[in-house]
């Protein structure tokens, strides 16, 4: 078994407005001099530490986590999944 | 007639739903904490407002997998009327006994001010006692507060008379302007605004009475009231 930090990045799906993201693009970062940014997304990470027995299993084990509690309501969101070595 | 408050980590409404349900509607209230059974003998399940949890993660999210979640879900496969104000109402969507989504006001900010709810679905055992399309002064009181469905699921609510409650004008960027819906039985009822806070003449500036409709529905529903 080893042990792997696994990045679960939270964000919503396509055509779900984001008014955070909009207001920190609209009123922050446009605001100042950076006009080539173009859409900036929220999202929330939550990082997991956890022991499997290689990556595609740690991202198996979390994706069915993720999905049987919920952490992310797969109505308006959807997940990002990263494997590293812990 | 039994009615039970569920009360969570981070409940802050109970008490008023409890003080309204005992002091003003003289009914039989009792807390159940949210990690106890209900009892077998209840009659009417009501989930309060509040910040269960801290909101973290989602509001509603972790309160859902509470264990007093498994008994609410078999009472409303009974038929029993289930009330979810606020909190209690994103709990009892993401606990998947109500269809839809909460999420963040438009504004991004905490609304807390008064409201005009428009009444879509008068047969509900919270709604019986009101005319379709009467108005209800009321507050609102929520970060998330905002209700999403999807086109298909929006087009499902309409055509089985799931929307209970409407906004009167357009309050925080919910579809269809939708502030309380119902499950397919219409037992099961979810709304963000606050009745518990608006029943009484003293902290009402506008009108108490449609708001006393739906605890007094919800009399007549048990036979307790013509």
């Amino acid at each position: 078994m080893a042990s792997f930090n696994v990045h679960v990045t939270i964000e919503n799906k396509p055509g779900i407005s984001d008014p955070e993201g909009e207001t920190i693009l609209n009123d922050l970062v446009l605001r100042d001099i950076h006009k080539t940014v173009s859409k900036i997304k929220t999202a929330k990470m939550l990082k997991f530490t956890i022991k499997e027995k290689d990556k595609k299993t740690a991202q198996s084990k979390v994706q069915k986590i993720c999905d049987e509690v919920r952490i992310y309501n797969p109505m308006v969101s959807k997940i990002t999944i990263d494997v590293f070595d812990a | 007639m039994k009615v039970g408050v569920v009360v969570f980590p981070g409940s802050n409404c109970d008490r008023d739903m409890f003080h309204v349900l005992t002091d003003v509607f003289h009914l039989d209230a009792q807390y159940y904490w949210h990690d106890k059974e209900l009892p077998k003998n209840i009659d009417a399940v009501i989930l309060p407002g509040g910040f269960s949890y801290g909101d973290r993660l989602r509001a509603g999210v972790i309160a859902a997998h509470s264990p007093i979640i498994k008994d609410v879900q078999k009472m409303a496969e009974k038929g029993i009327p289930i009330l979810g104000v606020c909190n209690g109402f994103q709990i009892l969507v993401e606990s998947g006994l109500l269809p839809g989504v909460l999420l963040k006001n438009d504004s991004l900010n905490f609304m807390c001010e008064w409201t005009d709810l428009i009444v879509e679905n008068n047969t509900t055992p919270f709604t019986n006692q009101f005319k379709l399309n009467d108005k209800i002064p009321i507050p609102i009181a929520n970060g998330e507060g905002k209700y999403y469905a999807d086109d298909d699921t929006l087009k499902k609510l309409k055509k089985k008379n799931q929307i209970v409650f409407r906004y009167g004008d357009v309050v925080n960027g919910s579809s269809n302007r939708i502030a309380g819906v119902c499950n397919e039985d219409g037992n099961v009822v979810g709304m963000m605004p606050h009745p518990e806070r608006a029943v009484e003449s003293e902290i009402n500036p506008i009108d108490n009475k449609p708001s006393s409709l739906i605890f007094e529905s919800l009399l007549v529903k048990m036979g307790i009231k013509n």
